[in-house]
């Protein structure tokens, strides 16, 4: 128990005060650390900055798009693999694979299947589809990461939905069958209502995970946000704020914003869906 | 009339069972089709990758790019072995301290359990970005930037998992334990002896998720890490892909190789990999 205290203590507990005291600093970074009380100069800045308005809106619409799609296709996909098919587990391993491999492999992946000459391009135009530059166009930047991502975390949370159908008792559907019910009238008035917990644990991790669009943004932009701002998140612009900005004291006051809205939303949903297992 | 109703019901069936196999075909073939499609690019000289033909199987077979990517550059072995460095040892001091942890507070009557407790849930609930750069400015000035205790020790426990052991010891029999104390056997001995080795799968689960977590992990090696010495994969994938902008094949190649060892263990461990993600979406 001593040293999980001692690792957590330092760098899980102390930092979140150590953030806090740096969101209220004016943080020189030149050889040694220099603080310079701001007062509250940080989170007034939050309401100025234009690039925060717009990682803030590009993280809302990816959040908007992704969770939902993902968690309706994971959905289906595990009631899919539960329908006694053979070879489940093979299916399952398939499924799988891309939620194993890593951001940067998948993203660089993604990136040369992006490409104006691509793989997806020349799929689009065999369909007669029309077809975009994915990695410079500001219109379609975002929609590629939120295909990609779509893509590669459905299997995890299909996964999570595959064990929970598991515990639904056989003896249920038997009965409603008997009550001439249907496949579809029994997935809507058995299955959906038994899984709720499960959806409320997978939205709240989902929409937890997307708040915190990192990785693929900087690989796909290099770095920068670009092309002009598309694909610029909120985590993505508090890396800029300390390392390109040597601005540490807003880039802690924007983490706490990324805090406050992740741990709202959460609660607002806990009231919605209102889970008694989930604490 | 009963017969044709069991006749529709039979073709009914068949119908639905066609419909099902054809939508998991079309799923794994969306899948599956960028790996195939990168593999396939590993494998393939520049000439023909840049041609834009759609073909799976390489024309030109070769191994060039596997051979420039282990033989001519450089940091990649030495990434690759930053990598399990870490990976490794993040993984050994999280199954020690974070099942040692969750066993103290299901079992262990100590001041301030509650309290302990309560900070592992205010942990989880914070996101990793508002302790990230604290973490930063705590290893400056430690000195452990560009290190490996850098890399290693902020991930050395996790609370996710801390809360996943409590919840596994709270079910454990509690008999078991009691029968080893009447024997003479000491906390320790009990947790050692007793209690590890039956927690075997929660411990197989957590092993899988935390190796993962690490040889993938982006975000914290690339805000410690800046020698490309030290890089781990990820970085040095990026790095890379910055060196070689429009050398799909080395990049393809590289990727793959960055790939295997995350796929190896999944395939070995792939029930209590499965299990382990049941286990924190039921238990919670």
């Amino acid at each position: 128990m001593a040293p999980s205290i001692l690792v957590l203590g330092t760098f899980a507990i102390a930092p979140i005060f150590y953030a806090l005291f740096l969101s209220f600093q004016k943080v020189q970074l030149l050889g040694g650390i220099e603080y310079q009380f701001a007062g509250w100069r940080n989170f007034a800045r939050l309401v100025e900055d234009d690039r925060l308005g717009i990682a803030l809106r590009n993280t809302a619409e990816y959040v908007a798009i992704v969770v939902p799609t993902q968690t309706i296709l994971a959905l289906i996909l595990a009631v899919t693999l539960n329908a006694g098919i053979k070879g489940k587990n093979w299916w399952r391993i398939i499924y799988f694979l891309p939620t194993v491999t890593s951001s940067a492999v998948l993203t660089l992946i993604f990136m040369w299947i992006y490409n104006t000459d691509g793989l997806l391009n020349h799929f689009l135009a065999f369909w007669g589809l029309p077809t975009y530059n994915w990695l410079g166009d500001p219109a379609v930047a975002l929609k590629g990461i939120m295909l990609m991502n779509i893509w590669s975390t459905a299997p995890f949370f299909m996964v999570i939905y595959l064990a929970a159908l598991q515990d639904i008792p056989k003896s249920l559907y038997e009965a409603a069958a008997l009550d001439g019910a249907n496949q579809w009238e029994q997935f809507f008035c058995i299955t959906l209502p038994l899984l709720k917990p499960v959806t409320f644990f997978v939205v709240a991790i989902g929409v937890i995970g997307t708040f915190q669009l990192f990785d693929q943004s900087y690989i796909f932009s290099g770095g920068t946000g670009g092309p002009n701002n598309a694909t610029l998140t909120i985590v993505l612009l508090i890396y800029q704020a300390v390392f390109r900005d040597l601005q540490m004291g807003y880039a802690a006051a924007i983490a706490f914003l990324l805090a406050a809205i992740i741990i709202s939303i959460t609660l607002i949903q806990r009231q919605f869906l209102g889970s008694e297992k989930f604490d | 009339m009963a017969r044709r109703q069991l006749q529709f019901d039979n073709w009914h069936l068949v119908w639905f069972k066609g419909l099902i196999y054809v939508l998991l075909i079309l799923y794994a073939a969306v899948t599956l089709i960028p790996f195939l499609w990168a593999l396939s690019a590993s494998f393939k000289p520049l000439s023909e990758i840049v041609s834009g033909e759609i073909n799976f199987f390489p024309r030109h077979f070769t191994l060039e790019n596997y051979r420039q990517v282990f033989l001519r550059e450089p940091l990649f072995l030495r990434w690759f072995f930053n990598s399990a460095i870490v990976a490794i040892s993040v993984t050994a001091s999280n199954l020690l301290f974070n099942s040692m942890a969750g066993y103290a507070l299901a079992r262990l009557q100590f001041r301030g359990r509650g309290f302990w407790f309560f900070l592992v849930l205010a942990v989880l609930a914070i996101p990793i970005q508002v302790t990230l750069i604290p973490t930063f400015l705590i290893l400056k000035s430690f000195g452990w930037l560009n290190s490996y205790q850098g890399a290693i020790v902020p991930s050395m426990v996790n609370a996710t998992f801390i809360f996943m052991m409590r919840q596994f010891f709270v079910n454990f029999p509690q008999e078991l334990e009691e029968a080893a104390q009447l024997d003479g056997l000491n906390r320790f001995e009990i947790f050692w002896q007793i209690v590890l080795p039956l927690a075997k799968p929660a411990l197989a689960a957590q092993a899988v998720f935390v190796f993962m977590s690490s040889w993938n992990n982006f975000l914290l090696p690339i805000v410690i890490l800046f020698e490309p010495e030290m890089f781990t994969l990820p970085l040095g994938l990026n790095t890379f892909k910055g060196q070689y902008i429009s050398y799909w094949n080395y990049i393809m190649a590289a990727s793959m190789v960055f790939t295997l060892p995350a796929l190896g263990i999944y395939a070995f461990f792939n029930r209590y990999f499965i299990e382990g993600i049941a286990l924190s979406g039921s238990k919670k």
